[in-house]
């Protein structure tokens, strides 16, 4: 007889969404949207006159213009924010050009240069951005212009797609990933497979033949680790080095690719104090350039 | 003279027995945990269709991704050397013989008289081998092998994102969400299959006749599909599945003539 338990989905990642604290939008000349539809997760940041006032993180759903929707009424949920009240959203991201409410649409790679320039300043030359369907290597200026980029978009194979997969396999919570995965005592050889398919086959394999989780775990991280690496330096990693998007919150992926580049990223601010979050660079970025094009439309 | 192919995929063992170069008995077993136990077994079963026994076999030749676990054969053959080999035996005029398996997809280039000249290999993504139908038969909830009929009543493809099986999976379960025809989505699958197939054909260089083996080439969607995307015929033998093992036995024969 079958043991009945319950399916847990080691996949799913909290999602979250909050109001900076002391900040009104009614005291602000131009609030601004950028609107992030990843494959994976969506992301809305509202600004007033450029500082953050509300952001939200959540699931993409199997429709980009219904998530959108929702992510953006998420972050303006009891802030008395209404649509009209918006002078400019930018929507960016995989799904940006069905952002119903957007007034226009940037590629997320100009956002995630912007955003991380709005979150550790203008030292930032190499922005590592981990999505849920791509991996980019962005190197900009101290404007956070875009000069050169490198992307992977045809290949689950360290993206946070690839992540979700595997912990789901190992049954290991998404949100753990990391911590357990440095919990090994020495770091193993990384698994030979790149394809997500073929590696969730070989770790079967090591798993059978008594491999621990977290030794499997490790060997997989440190192969994705790796080809992350090899994308940055083929654009070239200058410093200041930094990482956005949702393995930015991986620390197995984080701390092994620092190790490799030989080069430690610039730490993350505390959300709470600040509301500068990595994972929200696109849609930070998006709601400056929003700004921007605001401003540009009034002197016409 | 009597010998034998093992080909020693990562799915299945395929077994076939030669008698003076015509198949005599084939037999098949799912790898599994223990590919030698395995292909021991759907080796012993083809003997007895044959009423052969073990010593009556000349020689044993073993190809495929797992031949090193098939320890009672005599030699070993590369995949592409067993692939040129059978094409040309299947067919005179076979100058390209496209083999699409489980894991792995080749296109293999050939002489008549089935030497090996060139070959293409995929063995780093799945989208490319047959791994990528199984997964997207799961996805759509549709049994693997009404994949190919249900793709045939499809005028045109869903647009998906199919350069990788992972991300594949989530797209088609986004387009059931949209109430997309599972007949346009499989159309979609094999297109996509066929194109990268197809580019391995083209980097090789076309050379006609194609042939077409492997699990894939039982399948009449994903044929439909590389036939439309290559704009020419393809051939395929009455048995795609055992091309393999059809060529390490070929191959065993010409090592057990130059014995003699």
């Amino acid at each position: 007889m079958e043991n009945k338990k319950e399916k847990v989905d080691y996949w799913r990642w909290l999602e979250y969404h909050s109001v900076m604290p002391g900040r009104d939008w009614k005291n602000a000349d131009v609030i601004t949207a950028g609107v992030d539809v990843g494959s994976v997760g969506s992301k809305a940041v509202i600004m007033a006159d450029g500082e953050i006032y509300s952001w939200s993180v959540m699931r993409t759903g199997s429709n980009s213009s219904d998530s959108a929707k929702k992510v953006l009424g998420w972050a303006m949920e009891d802030t008395g924010l209404t649509l009209k009240d918006f002078n400019y959203i930018v929507g960016t991201g995989y799904g940006r050009v069905n952002v119903p409410m957007a007034n226009r649409a940037i590629t997320e790679i100009a956002c995630h240069a912007k955003g991380a320039n709005y979150i550790w300043g203008p030292t930032v030359r190499t922005v590592l951005d981990v999505g849920g369907q791509d991996v980019k290597a962005i190197r900009c200026d101290e404007r956070g212009k875009v000069v050169s980029f490198l992307m992977n978009d045809k290949c689950a194979a360290g993206t946070g797609r690839g992540m979700e997969v595997i912990a789901d396999l190992l049954q290991i919570p998404i949100e753990e990933v990391g911590k357990v995965s440095l919990s090994v005592t020495e770091e193993p050889k990384p698994v030979s497979s790149t394809c997500v398919v073929f590696a969730k086959t070989e770790a079967v394999g090591l798993l059978r033949k008594g491999w621990s989780k977290e030794k499997v775990l490790a060997a997989y991280m440190r192969a994705m680790a790796i080809r992350m690496s090899e994308l940055i330096e083929k654009v070239g990693c200058e410093k200041d080095f930094v990482i956005t998007g949702g393995q930015s919150k991986n620390i197995g992926i984080v701390n092994r690719v620092e190790n490799i580049l030989g080069i430690k990223r610039l730490p993350v601010p505390n959300l709470e104090k600040t509301g500068l979050d990595p994972v929200s660079a696109g849609a930070m970025g998006a709601a400056l350039y929003a700004k921007a094009l605001h401003e540009k439309s009034l002197k016409r | 003279m009597l010998t034998a192919g093992i080909d020693m995929g990562t799915q299945r063992v395929k077994v076939v027995i030669l008698k003076d170069n015509q198949i005599l008995s084939r037999n098949q077993n799912f790898s599994g945990f223990e590919p030698t136990k395995a292909a021991e077994q759907a080796f012993e079963e083809a003997l007895q269709s044959a009423k052969l026994s073990r010593e009556d076999i000349q020689h044993v030749t073993a190809t495929g991704a797992g031949v090193e676990m098939a320890p009672f054969a005599d030699s070993t053959i590369s995949m592409m050397g067993a692939d040129a080999r059978a094409g040309a035996y299947f067919f005179s005029s076979a100058r390209t013989v496209i083999d699409v398996g489980a894991e792995e997809a080749r296109a293999v280039r050939c002489d008549e008289k089935g030497i090996m000249m060139d070959f293409v290999v995929n063995a780093r993504c799945a989208a490319g081998a047959g791994t990528f139908i199984e997964a997207m038969a799961r996805a759509l909830e549709v049994e693997l092998d009404d994949m190919g009929s249900l793709s045939l009543k499809a005028e045109r493809a869903s647009p998906i994102n199919a350069s990788c099986v992972i991300f594949a999976e989530s797209d088609v379960v986004s387009l059931i969400h949209r109430e997309e025809p599972k007949t346009e989505i499989a159309r979609a699958i094999f297109d996509a299959m066929a194109e990268r197939v197809a580019s391995m054909v083209h980097r090789l260089g076309i050379n006609q006749d194609i042939v077409l083996v492997g699990g894939a080439a039982k399948d009449v969607g994903f044929i439909a599909s590389l036939k439309r995307r290559l704009g020419m015929d393809i051939l395929i033998p009455e048995e795609p599945l055992f091309a393999g093992a059809v060529g390490a036995a070929l191959i065993a024969a010409k090592r057990a003539g130059r014995r003699q």
